[in-house]
Formats: C-alpha cells, structure tokens, sequence
C-alpha cells in the first residue's frame, strides 16, 4: 500500500473556536495523480490544505506521508517531507527576481550563487514545460507569471505532494489550459497534485479524482471518470435545510433598480464583471448567489458608486419623481442621497461602514454630519438614531457611546444594518449581513430585511448559505466568475440548481460567449 | 595647500560622521525599521568613547589599548540603544517614530550629562588623535583627518553593500525589509534578522559619534553638534536610495554642502555675513528633498524604501 498512498489523513479534525472546520477528515492521495477538492465556500478546504502544509496545526487525527505518521508544525516541516502548497494570495517579494524569490529561505549550506541558481531555476522550468525567466523581477510580472514563480519555488524545494488552492481563480481560460498542461507533465513525473477548486468543469478536465467536502465533513471521493457533474453537486450541497424564514408575497413591485452590460476589470487586469444585467424592484428580496469573489463586492460598489466599472449602465428609477437616472453619472454622496444604501459586511467586519474605535453615536454621524448647519457638529440626533436602533434591534451593549469595536459580532451588524435602514432607503444592498451571526441574530437580521421588502424596498442580498437564499429571497442572480449565469425565481428553484450555476462559468462560456473566446485568443 | 584642495579632503572626513550613521541606518532600514534615534545612538556613541577614555587614562594603560577600549566602549553604547530600540519595536511592536524619536531625545540628554562631568584634556585626545589619524598624524593640512576611522567607514560601508547584494543573508534581510510575511513563509526567522540588523547598524552608527569627537573636532565640546549630523546620516539614507557604495559618493556630497557655506565666499573672496552661515548649512537637506522628489517621480521600484518600513509586522494567527 505504502508505495502507491503518497499522503493520508486519518481523522483529522480543526477547531476555531467553537466552530468546527474539519471534522474526522480521511483522505488519501495517491502517487502520480492529481485529486480535486472540492467543496462550498467554507467547507473546510483550505483549513484542510493549510494543515497538511504547516500553517495550521490539527487538533486532532494525524497525518501520514508515504505511510509514516508525520508531525507538520511549519511550512518548514512540510517542505521536509515533500509536501509544497501554492496560495491564492501569492507570497513573494515584488522587488526580488523570480530567482531570488526562489531560492529564498533556503539554507542548504553551499555557497550563494544566484547564476547557478538561475540555471537550475530554468532546468526546472524547462521539464515541466514552464515559460518564466529566472532574472525578470516579480513587480513587473503577470498573475500568470507570478503563479508561475510560486510553483517553481515549490518544486525547486524538491517537493513530491503538491497543493494548488484555487490556481485557476486568477487565470484566463487560455492560461489555465497551459497550467492544468504542466500539471498533467507533473503527473507524469510522479507528483502527487491536490487542486482545490469550485469550478466542475475544471475538475472533470483535470483530475483523477475528487474528493467533496461539506460542511468541514468528507462525504466522499470518487474517480472523476465514473461521475457526472450533477452527482457532485448534489454531494457538495447536500440536502435541503428547512428554515421556516418568513417570506410574504412580494406587492406592488416594479423597477427600481435596472443593471445593463456591466463591464469590469481589476488592476491585475483580470475580468471582475462581464456584462452583468438584473433589475432589481422595489417590494421584493433579490438575491445575489455566487462563490466567494465571484464579483459580488464589485457589483453593489458599482452600485453604490464606490468603484467604476468599464462599460454599462445603472439605471435608477426615482419613486419620488419618476424619472430615471445613470447612477454611474453620479458620485457615492449623490447616490445616497437618492436612497440607495449599501451596508457591507467584509471578512473582518469592521472593514467597511463603521470605526471600531468610535461609539454607536459617532458611528451614526458618519453618515450624518454633513447635514449640519452649524459650526459644531449636532450630536442630538445622531444619539437618538443610536438610541432607536439599540432598542428596537435589541443591541446588546453597555451605552451607546461604547466603542463598536467592544461589541460582539452579532451587534456590530446589527448597527451597520441599522443605520443604513434608518435612513429609509428605497435601494438596500446588504452583504453578508449575517455573516458569523448566531442563528437568533440572524433571522433578526432577515426579519428587517423582510420588513423592508413588505415597505417598499428594493432589497438586494449578498449571501452564503444557499438554504436562506432559497427562502429569503424572491428571485435570485446567479453569479460566476464575473458573469450572471441565471436568475431564478427563488420560490421554484432547488439549491442543486443554484449551485450548478454557481460553478458552471467554463460550460456557459464556450456556448454564450463566442465574443469572450476571440478577444482572449487574440491577447493570447 | 590648495584652498580648493583643503575644501575638497576637508569634506571627505566630514562627510565619515554621516557615512557611519547612514550605513547603519541602512542596514536597520532593509530590515524594515525607521530608526530615527541615530542621532541618539551617535551621541551616545560619542559620550561612551569619552567616558571609556578617560577611565582608562588614569589606569595608566599603554595608550593604543586605551583607544581601542574606547572604540569598543563606544560600539557597546550603540548596541545597548539598538537594544532598547528593538526590544519596543520589534517584540513590543511599538510605533517606530515615536519610539526612535524618544532614542535621539534620551542619547542627545544623555550625553550632555555624561559629557558636562567630565573633563577631558587635550593631551588625552593627542593619544588618541595619534591612533586615529595614523598614517597622517603628523601632518597639518586637512589631510590629517584622513586616518584609519576615514578607510573603516569606507570599508564598512562596502562590506554592507556585498553583503545586502551578493549574500543569502543579504537576499533574506532584503526580504525581511519588503515583505516579512513572505520571509516568514519560507521559514526565515523575521525577529532574528530584524534585532541583528538593528544592534549592528546601531553599533556602526555609534562609531559615528566616536569619529567626530575625537578625531575630527578632536574637542570635547564638540559633543554638541553630533545630533544635527545624525539627522544628516538619516537624510543621507534618503539621498542615497539605501544603498551603501552610494552613500560613500553621498557622504562626501553632504561633507562637500556642510562646509560649503563657509568655504565658498572665501574661496571667491566674499565678504560674507556670519549669520548666513546657517542657512547654506540647509544645503544638504534641500538635496535630500529634491533627490525624494526625482526618485518619487521617476517611480523606479529599486529607488524605493523597504516596502514594510516602518509597519511593525504581526505574524497571522487565527
């Protein structure tokens, strides 16, 4: 056995805090084959992956490389036992040459000789099938490139396993092809690859096989040739959750909020939104569904005039005087004045919409202190908004001039989302509102989004959990990799649905999307 | 000598005091720290050689152990700076302005303490002007500046520019400075090189401060201006885009600028008022804004800080 298993886990288990992120995980990956994790947005992945690499350190079960139980507490001591990991966020030093960056970190006690490091940079680089020069420096590099370098360092270390985490997130179609290439010719050489990915067709292109998780749970692995990309997402969504959200019949609805061809690209020049196009009406709960970065924060930023997206409109219709407006004309002031409001809950939650330092009474004046006539700031007001959205939110807090940062997360968010409803929206964009609430914060969360819905708001939602959007929202758009790949009518849809949408970019590309396909053969 | 010629190898010594401070301020700098207490440590520096020389005067030690005592002395006070400076940056993580500005406010008090309570003779300071200014200690002209304090800056600064340029621990020190998350990953130890990179540009730095008052003012009063040259050796980081064969050149420059105002109109037989001085003496530092906005403009990566300087750096835990 011992001679084809090139890594296992045996019940591997990880903990943060109370939430559990990898449940009793056993996982095999064989010598010479490439095998695809795949799984939701948090299902425990990467939390997976960092554990084999050395960045986290499991709390329980053990790890075996070529059948020996190993103790990884470093990226360091995964190197020594052949196990390399590519990010998503690439780790190198922009000033320093692909070389430089390379060799980095290594002590193997000969002498520092950059020249001969660049020979054996490109001897690598030549088996393998890369194009990379050893001498180029990163900061003038393209993502591909930079992905490039990350591998070579990997396989420079002498590594056998190797881990990709979403490698082709980055990339065009076009280099993503060259890259799974590569990865074929490491096959061949008998690497062992783990590529962590959402995307089915990708995981059908590429590997042997695949193994789900959910829910920080292994449900299964199964040869990539004997499955179909149905079968995996059933296995990946899993069964339906019932929430018993409450959810009226949207009344009087019409058109608020009309997006037409957004066009976007971020300065890595990479598509973040392609030709994107929804309305949004007032009286009803839109749902955005998407995997993480699938141009979700770009979108309602768009909206919110927050970031400027290449091409596209964004038209708004006025209630209070019927006429309808380009809100990319306009500044993020002039749109929130018109009442569109976003309220944005990041990773980090304190990122965006609120100081931590400042108190729920500060907070509220962010939004309200250019209204002021006099020299001095009125702090009347603002007080009594905090005051409100204490009571009626129930925000658990000493004062309201406790600094929002002392608040737990729950609460925090329940200020965010409160101000920007107290300022009777006619749009509300609320993103990851529920993010790491507790299941009673949450559902006060969709409650008030309900309430405004029943008031007459255009509600737009950014969630996660495909069981809430299903019984949230009144329609859903379905994001992926930048492009709406289906908008559904949330009261007659399935989450297998959703989530074949939600990874399906690749399939829908090459039938709808010719154009996408020329412009990039030409850049190629 | 030629008043040109005495102007020009009056700069060269002149400019050692900045060289010393700027290379250390370089070294600490690549590791992605803003030492702003050079001009401390250089006092400090200073007042540790003086107090070790004039202790070891009355021992009645051969003179040449006495001096080197006091380079040693002198390096000692440096580093035990450096080390109240990194153990707040570094382990504490405390702001590195405020921290290096409160360095420079205690070594400048310091050192008036130190130096107010002793009294140094001159006659103490020709045993060491004989050690310093060796092989030109019996000259007259500027040249006798030009002793082996002059060869070991220079030689000091060179082997700072090999090491940051040509060896591993030069690659993961730059690597440390830029991006100590990336050093991190690749289990370069970030705390390590940072304190080390801080002790010795500290220690180089205080040789400074030594070199000043006892070879080329060769005056015990002369404590009193070392502060303003250590913000010269911190602008002179600037000037020389923390690059150290470059600071030699930048060095000289500076010492060239600082006496300008004083050489010059009796070079062109000027009659020039006293209070003007001052005023050209500014010369190094409208340089260093100017060479800031030529290398702002020019946005050439390898003219750039460190790209963490300054940003203490917290390891990522979940």
């Amino acid at each position: 056995m011992s001679s084809t298993i090139a890594l296992e886990t045996r019940k591997v288990s990880k903990y943060f805090g109370s939430v559990a992120a990898n449940v009793n995980v056993d996982l095999t990956v064989r010598r010479g084959e490439i095998l695809a994790i795949l799984g939701e947005n948090g299902c425990g992945k990467t939390t997976l992956m960092n554990m084999i690499a050395g960045i986290y350190y499991p709390d329980s079960g053990s790890i075996l490389v070529n059948g020996e139980e190993v103790v990884i507490r470093s990226p360091k001591d995964a190197f020594r036992h052949g196990i390399g990991m590519i990010h998503q966020h690439f780790k190198l030093v922009d000033l320093f040459t692909a070389a430089e960056n390379i060799v980095l970190g290594i002590n193997d006690g000969k002498k520092y000789d950059i020249k001969d490091v660049n020979r054996r940079v490109a001897e690598i680089a030549d088996r393998y099938g890369f194009h990379v020069d050893p001498q180029k420096k990163i900061y003038e590099m393209s993502v591909s490139e930079k992905q490039t370098v990350e591998i070579l360092k990997v396989l420079y270390r002498g590594a056998d396993i190797l881990i990709l985490d979403e490698p082709s997130a980055v990339l065009t179609p076009q280099e993503t092809n060259k890259l799974f290439d590569v990865l074929r010719r490491m096959r061949e050489d008998g690497k062992s690859i783990l590529i962590i990915t959402h995307k089915l067709h990708e995981v059908l292109a590429i590997s042997d096989r695949v193994a789900v998780l959910r829910k920080g749970e292994h449900i299964a692995t199964v040869e990539t040739a004997g499955t179909t990309e149905s079968e995996l997402t059933e296995m990946m969504v899993g069964k339906k959750v019932e929430l018993n959200i409450e959810r009226p019949e949207p009344k009087n609805t019409c058109d608020r909020l009309e997006v037409k061809d957004l066009n976007m690209t971020d300065a890595d020049g990479i598509k973040v939104l392609d030709k994107v196009s929804f309305s949004a009406r007032s009286g009803e709960i839109l749902g955005i569904a998407g995997i993480a970065g699938s141009g979700q924060r770009e979108l309602l930023e768009s909206i919110a005039g927050l970031c400027h997206p290449v091409t596209g409109q964004i038209i708004y219709h006025n209630p209070k005087t019927g006429e309808s407006e380009d809100l990319r004309d306009k500044n993020p002031v002039e749109i929130r004045e018109l009442g569109v409001r976003l309220s944005f809950v990041p990773e980090d939650r304190l990122g965006m919409g609120l100081v931590g330092n400042m108190d729920i009474v500060d907070n509220m004046m962010l939004r309200s202190y250019r209204k002021g006539h006099s020299l001095f700031v009125d702090r009347k007001k603002p007080g009594d908004l905090a005051n409100k959205i204490v009571d009626e939110l129930e925000v658990v807090t000493p004062g309201t001039h406790t600094p929002v940062r002392r608040l737990s997360g729950g609460n925090v968010q329940k200020v965010l989302v409160g101000r920007e409803i107290a300022a009777a929206p006619t749009v509300l964009m609320a993103a990851y509102p529920v993010r790491g609430l507790d299941i009673n914060s949450s559902y006060t969360i969709y409650n008030l989004l309900t309430k405004q819905k029943e008031n007459g708001v255009a509600v737009i939602f950014v969630g996660e959990d495909l069981d809430v959007l299903v019984e949230l929202c009144d329609r859903i758009v379905v994001l992926c990799a930048g492009r709406v790949t289906g908008i559904l009518d949330a009261r007659n849809t399935t989450k297998e649905e959703i989530g074949l949408l939600m990874t399906s970019a690749g399939e829908s590309c090459a039938t709808d999307n010719d154009e996408k396909e020329d412009v990039g053969g030409e850049n190629n | 000598m030629n008043p040109i010629l005495d102007f020009i190898i009056t700069a060269i010594p002149l400019g050692m005091t900045f060289l010393f401070g700027c290379v250390g301020e370089i070294l600490t700098e690549k590791a992605g720290h803003l030492n702003l207490g050079i001009p401390g440590i250089m006092c400090v520096g200073g007042a540790c050689g003086c107090l070790a020389l004039k202790m070891m005067y009355k021992t009645g030690m051969p003179w040449p152990l006495v001096v080197i005592i006091a380079i040693l002395a002198s390096l000692a006070g440096g580093v035990a700076m450096g080390l109240v400076y990194s153990f707040l940056t570094v382990t504490l993580k405390a702001n590195q302005n405020v921290t290096g500005l409160a360095m420079t406010t205690f070594g400048v008090g310091l050192t008036k303490f130190i130096m107010s309570k002793l009294s140094i003779k001159s006659i103490q300071y020709l045993y060491a002007l004989k050690f310093f200014r060796f092989p030109f200690h019996n000259r007259t002209d500027a040249l006798k500046y030009c002793g082996i304090m002059v060869f070991l800056g220079v030689a000091i600064a060179l082997a700072a520019a090999f090491v940051l340029a040509k060896t591993r621990v030069g690659l993961h020190l730059r690597a440390v400075g830029e991006n100590p998350a990336t050093a991190d990953a690749v289990g370069i130890n970030v705390t390590r090189y940072k304190y080390v990179a801080t002790l010795v540009g500290s220690g180089i730095a205080a040789l400074g401060g030594l070199f000043y008052i006892m070879d080329y003012a060769g005056s015990y009063e002369a404590y009193k201006s070392i502060e303003a040259f250590g913000w010269l050796a911190v602008a002179l980081v600037i000037f020389t885009v923390w690059k150290p064969h470059l600071s030699i050149i930048g060095a000289f420059i500076f010492g060239l600028l600082y006496i300008a105002g004083s050489r010059i109109p009796t070079l062109l037989g000027i009659e020039m008022d006293m209070s003007a001085t001052p005023l050209l003496q500014m010369l190094p530092y409208v340089v260093t804004i100017l060479v800031l906005i030529i290398s702002s403009v020019r946005k050439k990566r390898e003219n750039q800080p460190p790209a963490s300087l300054g940003v203490p750096y917290f390891r990522e835990e979940r």
